[in-house]
């Protein structure tokens, strides 16, 4: 989600080749976050606040922070909202499954990590005899070359299972229908599509959830009138919208004055806005629609010898640490990373023919600051891009396997 | 020689003003009475060195590209050294401080690595720099992706990066000192021989040539002073913000944007160093200016385009009035303004 536009889209200026050559560094470098996608057609008219407000979603999101989940706590990624089932029993086999997975990108730390865990769980399967290989093909963050995955995949007609994280909504639908009716099991993760032919679609609560948490606790920590600068990766892409559209909401419902930048992610991008804001003025509350970057934030505050603000970041260890050492008022909300488990488990439930969440519906609960020094330690020695729950902790070759990347 | 003997320092002054080169100061003063004006904060002295230490890494930029264009080239790998040298600074260094002095050699050799070859590209395979500079751009970026992924990763050890985000005895940035350092440095390029060699070849690289030029030499060191800049300010902004492949992204088209907007000729022969420095530090004031207006950042490659057009439309012109009729120095001393005006043409010419 951090795919930068601001620069060498319009440089409309020095010829023609000029411009085919600020295409290609939109094309090549394209950094992202956490649940991206690369032209989501409502960008343009959508890319600030309200039209992506949606009360019911809201409301509903609201509710499942408090819900009950199914299964055990120790084991979040098995655990779901109660509701409808598919059932399996058509797929049951005792035979290893092969696994044909079309993966959005590896292009943020969220989804490196993700990408980590997900193969280390397969080690596991594997060992089990549950799953025979799984063969990866990465989009690259572009919606083209995931359609084409998915219909190579299709066309080679090897897969048992179909395993999905689709780069954008719309666009991956008609190629997710496709995989749907080869008559095999196909399981979509992290961002949706607009279909329901999946036999699962596993997912944290959502960006409300995220939103609500932390515009929560930036009004409980903060004076009504309080200047808070928050820091989004782009405009256009829903998980991310859907963070912002509920944080701004509350935020300007409590009275708080919230002015929002795009930063592309790019650090020096974020240390400049929030020099520039010192500049004009105090700035009490940063809010932020993922972690990464966030130290560039407070380096900010920092050298310009102001104080440091009340802050959300995310679950990212760069942000953890930087928050301890400091001592910040902070909150580190969560998208639960965790979930890239979840479907390789899912393939294990639909080999033994045991019914799965239609809609899984995963846990997703910030860190707050009585259980950040747990986090710490339990993540001692992890990079600074890598996610405090990712929950891998069981599976084999932990710790190396996510120290060295 | 002898026409600067002839005028005053203060007639000599007001006719540099009059140059598109010399415009750049009195635009640079001109905004940035106007980013005080508007955000009266700014003029605190302390606001003023952060200002000027953030602008730094772009402003270094702006004079490596001077020396590609003002030589007849162009240099779009910036960007991509930027991003390259943030990642081996983060990859290399990483959280041991043995590592500095090697990591910062090793940057320091693929700056002048990527430099030869763009230079080799351009003078001996004569591919056109547009297109050698592109490609090494993609290959770069390709390079960082492979790295990173297109992720942060770490940042290097903190003491490393206090070059960009320091400052001596507390009071003035480190990265204020490099970018007066580089400065002083090119200032001086220019002055000697070498950089009136560099203005000749931009301007006519045949009569350069048939003088006794050697174009593949001068060029390439052209390239080479280029990508050794966009290093310092690698070096500089991993300090300032961090490990990001996007950090640099879109550099190049600041720093050609500055160097135009600093008076030079874009195909060559004419321009100051020091004005394109100037040049990149009216954009970010331009910026700030327009951010404290509330005009949206993403208006700023819009902004910057217009800057391009409108300053290489001025400047031919401007140049050719402004030194008439007496050109004082070797910089106006060739030629009538814009005969080298694409650089594509200029090179193909000057077959070896």
């Amino acid at each position: 989600m951090m795919r930068k536009r601001r620069m060498g889209l319009t440089v409309a200026a020095l010829a023609a080749a000029t411009m085919l050559a600020a295409c290609s560094t939109d094309g090549s470098v394209s950094p992202s976050a956490t649940g991206d996608a690369s032209a989501p057609p409502p960008a343009e008219t959508q890319a600030s606040g309200g039209e992506w407000f949606d009360q019911a979603v809201f409301d509903e999101q609201f509710e499942q922070r408090s819900a009950t989940f199914e299964g055990d706590p120790e084991t979040p990624w098995l655990q779901y909202i109660d509701g409808p089932m598919t059932d399996t029993a058509e797929w049951a086999s005792d035979e290893p499954m092969r696994v044909c997975f079309a993966n959005a990108s590896i292009s943020n730390p969220w989804r490196q990590t993700g990408f980590i865990t997900m193969q280390q769980q397969l080690a596991a399967l594997q060992e089990s005899g549950v799953i025979e290989s799984m063969e990866v093909r990465d989009a690259g963050d572009d919606d083209n070359t995931q359609i084409a995955d998915i219909d190579f995949f299709i066309a080679q007609g090897d897969c048992d299972v179909y395993i999905i994280s689709p780069n954008s909504t719309a666009a991956l639908t008609p190629a997710v229908d496709r995989a749907c009716e080869t008559g095999k099991p196909v399981i979509v993760f992290d961002r949706g599509v607009d279909t329901d032919c999946a036999t699962t679609f596993i997912h944290p609560i959502g960006g409300y959830a995220w939103g609500i948490d932390t515009a929560e606790f930036l009004i409980d920590n903060l004076e009504p009138g309080s200047n808070i600068v928050a820091l989004r990766i782009l405009p256009g892409v829903d998980v991310l919208e859907h963070r912002w559209a509920a944080a701004e909401r509350l935020l300007t419902e409590a009275g708080m004055t919230v002015d929002d930048h795009f930063t592309g992610a790019d650090p020096t991008e974020i240390k400049s806005i929030i020099t520039d804001a010192l500049s004009a003025g105090e700035v009490h509350g940063v809010w932020m629609d993922a972690g990464d970057g966030a130290v560039a934030a407070i380096e900010a505050f920092e050298d310009a010898g102001a104080e440091l603000p009340v802050m959300t970041g995310e679950d990212e260890m760069s942000f953890l640490r930087a928050w301890d050492e400091r001592g910040m008022t902070a909150l580190a909300p969560v998208y639960s990373n965790f979930q890239w488990r979840t479907p390789l488990l899912a393939v294990e439930m639909i080999a033994n023919g045991e019914p799965v969440p239609t809609e899984w519906v995963l846990p997703q609960e910030p860190i707050e600051e009585d259980e950040r020094a747990d986090a710490l330690a339990a993540n001692e020695g992890m990079p600074d891009g890598h996610y405090a729950r990712f929950g891998g902790e069981d599976l084999p070759g932990f710790p190396e396997a996510w120290q060295d990347r | 020689m002898i026409a600067t003997a002839q005028r005053s320092l203060g007639q000599r002054f007001l006719s540099g003003l009059a140059t598109p080169s010399g415009a750049v100061f009195v635009l640079l003063v001109v905004l940035l009475i106007g980013v005080i004006a508007m955000n009266p904060n700014f003029a605190e002295p302390g606001q003023l060195v952060r200002f000027l230490s953030r602008t730094a890494p772009i402003a270094i930029a702006a004079i490596g590209q001077f020396f590609v264009i003002v030589s007849g080239e162009f240099d779009l790998s910036m960007g991509a050294v930027i991003a390259t040298q943030v990642v081996i600074a983060g990859n290399v260094i990483g959280q041991d401080e043995a590592m500095i002095l090697r990591g910062i050699a090793l940057m320091l050799a693929v700056g002048v690595v990527v430099g030869v070859v763009n230079g080799l590209l351009t003078t001996v395979a004569k591919v056109p720099s547009f297109i050698a500079t592109l490609g090494m751009m993609l290959a770069l970026y390709g390079f960082v992706r492979f790295l990173t992924g297109g992720a942060a990763t770490g940042n290097p050890v903190d003491s490393f990066r206090e070059i960009g985000r320091g400052a001596l005895f507390g009071v003035v940035p480190y990265p204020v000192l490099i970018l007066l350092a580089v400065g002083l440095l090119a200032w001086l390029v220019m002055r000697a021989p070498f950089g009136q060699t560099l203005l000749a070849v931009g301007d006519n690289p045949v009569t350069a040539r048939l003088a006794g030029t050697r174009l593949v030499l001068v060029k390439t060191s052209a390239f080479v002073l280029s990508s050794l800049a966009a290093t310092v300010a690698g070096i500089l902004l991993v300090g300032y913000a961090g490990v990001h492949p996007s950090v640099g992204q879109g550099y190049e088209f600041q720093a050609i944007t500055a160097v135009v907007l600093g008076g030079a000729v874009l195909g060559g022969g004419r321009g100051w160093v020091l004005s394109a420095a100037a040049g990149a530090i009216s954009l970010e004031l331009l910026f700030t200016l327009l951010n404290i207006a509330g005009i949206d950042a993403t208006w700023r490659p819009t902004v910057q385009g217009a800057i391009i057009i409108a300053a290489v439309a001025l400047g031919a012109v401007a140049w050719r009035s402004a030194r008439k009729p007496k050109p004082s120095r070797p910089a106006g001393a060739t030629g009538p303004a814009g005969t080298a005006s694409i650089p594509t043409t200029t090179t193909r010419s000057g077959e070896r």
